[in-house]
């Protein structure tokens, strides 16, 4: 508040009663189907062949992953593809208690960054951990991916179940 | 002698088309931004002191849509922010960087990936007021068929006229790399196209085009010195009319005309019919055109004047020489982007067969559509 102004002009606006506090309801429908690009589209179909691809930059020597066509620390293009392995070791977890309904979750899920080995070092996946119990839990841990079935893999990163130790 | 304390030094487009399932729109935004930055010289990692980009969330399908734009034109760990407002308005925060003394090289960057939108007409019927005005079950578009009615009505210009700006523009457009709607029309063929929002024909309303486009924009000194063909940036401005429809003013368009008499104070501008040498202006649909003609001042009766030739490439003021929005594809944000850097060809005189003679001086202006009535416009000069 002003110490200059001691009344403000006005009167605090006010429904009359609770039977006339309304709203308007509606609910969106928008969709969208987002083209994944050049470098993220053989990504996805790496994926499918069970294996992780990334970009490497010349000039940094960085290997981009996830990856993509410009080195944004160079600004300049990729110069090829590379691929890397499905191993990394765990960066940092969380035990997630609540599902996205806002549900409670009888069995938590272990959310990770996994850093995957062959990529620059800070690169790699946000994905789930799985066969590990809680105890067992580490910043640094070894985990490999633990793949879906060929025939039902589609081009997601899903298509890994997820990362289990090793 | 007009203002020359801002210049755009730099432009790059990448691709238009209207469908580029190939690639991502980072893919797209990085395409247009090395080619900017080869256009003004600069290495973009040590010389830029600020990144704007112009998006809009509910077009981008991404709720932080800003946190997603860095990496791709060159801004990594570098001062970024969002603008959601189209190109224009990206550029006028350049104009205010560079005049504060934030940074004396600014990037803004506008870009559309309307192809990756499934539900652009629920996007636009979100624009409405929720609880006044989103009429159920009709084509959000039936604004523009009002407004062009009210148009015709208030200022004599005819239907035909009004088709006349779709002929025009996309027939400027055969000339222009980025004509992704170019096409040969006889008046007819617009006038017997499907109606959608009667009057307004599908012939007379601009179509979607994925595109980005990336300006760079510096301070005298610096312009001086990366440049020796520097466009003055030297009026810009921009205005809204009210939200509610019934108290818009759809006959003329307020945003243009009050915008840009601040844009031609400005910049010296008491004529603005004689003083401008050609004009890249909003036709999201071909009446705005006519409609922006009027209230930008550059002609009285619009219709007689396109009809009569006279915004025509060799016309007394050729309006939209690159083929508009009509012939080009609408880009959403980034239409008017798109306009300055067809702007900004003509008045370095690189823009190839499109080429007018006199190209010193111009006005270019935006619309951010409907149900919008808000509007920037700018002045640009080679000297």
């Amino acid at each position: 508040m002003s110490e200059r102004v001691k009344f403000f002009p006005g009167r605090e606006i006010r429904s009359r009663s609770i039977d006339e506090v309304l709203a308007s309801e509606y609910a969106a429908d928008l969709k969208y189907s987002w083209a994944s690009g050049a470098a993220m589209s053989r990504f996805l179909i790496e994926l499918k062949n069970g294996r992780i691809i990334a970009r490497k930059c010349n000039k940094c020597k960085r290997i981009l992953l996830p990856p993509r066509i410009f080195c944004e620390d160079c600004f300049r293009e990729t110069d090829g593809w590379f691929y890397v392995k499905d191993t990394g070791t765990v960066n940092t977890y969380s035990i997630s208690y609540v599902a996205a309904d806002a549900s409670r979750l009888k069995e938590p899920l272990f959310v990770a960054v996994i850093n995957i080995e062959g990529a620059t070092e800070g690169m790699g996946f946000l994905h789930l951990l799985g066969e590990v119990s809680e105890k067992e839990l580490k910043v640094g841990m070894r985990v490999g991916a633990v793949w879906k079935p060929e025939a039902e893999r589609i081009g997601s990163i899903l298509d890994i179940r997820y990362f289990k130790p090793i | 002698m007009p203002k020359q304390d801002v210049a755009i030094v730099g432009i790059g487009a990448s691709r238009f088309d209207s469908i580029t399932a190939g690639l991502s729109y980072k893919e797209l935004m990085f395409e247009a931004a090395i080619r900017a930055y080869a256009d003004a010289g600069i290495d973009v990692r040590y010389d830029v002191g600020s990144f704007i980009c112009c998006a809009e969330d509910f077009w981008e399908g991404n709720s932080i849509s800003d946190e997603y734009m860095p990496d791709q034109i060159g801004a990594k760990l570098r001062p970024l922010f969002t603008v959601s407002g189209d190109g224009l308005l990206g550029l006028a925060h350049a104009y205010m960087h560079v005049m504060a003394g934030v940074s004396d090289l600014v990037v803004v960057e506008s870009h559309s990936k309307l192809s990756d939108v499934a539900s652009k007409e629920k996007i636009e019927e979100l624009g409405y007021d929720p609880t006044f005005a989103r009429l159920p079950g009709i084509d959000p578009r039936y604004l523009a068929g009002l407004e062009m009615r009210r148009y015709m009505e208030e200022s004599g210009s005819t239907h035909e006229d009004c088709a006349a700006v779709a002929v025009k523009n996309k027939r400027n457009a055969l000339k222009n790399p980025r004509g992704v709607y170019a096409e040969s029309l006889a008046l007819g063929d617009v006038l017997d196209s499907e109606e959608i929002a009667s009057p307004l024909t599908k012939g007379e309303m601009s179509q979607p085009a994925d595109g980005s486009i990336v300006v760079a924009v510096a301070s005298a000194k610096k312009a001086r010195k990366l440049s020796d063909k520097p466009v003055w940036l030297s009026g810009i401005s921009w205005f809204s009319d009210a939200p509610n429809v019934e108290e818009m003013d759809l006959g003329q368009a307020l945003y243009a005309s009050n915008s840009s008499r601040k844009a031609y104070s400005m910049a010296g501008i008491t004529k603005p019919a004689t003083q401008f040498d050609f004009a890249e202006i909003d036709d999201t649909y071909a009446y705005k055109e006519l409609q922006h003609i009027e209230s930008l001042g550059l002609a009285k009766r619009a219709g007689k004047f396109v009809s009569s030739g006279r915004a025509n490439p060799d016309g007394a003021m050729p309006v939209n020489v690159s083929g508009g929005s009509l012939g080009t594809g609408h880009l959403v944000e980034a239409s008017a982007l798109a306009r300055v850097y067809e702007a900004v060809l003509q008045l370095r005189g690189e823009a190839g067969p499109m080429q007018i003679s006199s190209h010193k001086k111009c006005v270019v202006q935006s619309w951010r559509g409907i149900p919008t009535q808000s509007g920037v416009t700018a002045v640009l000069s080679s000297r």
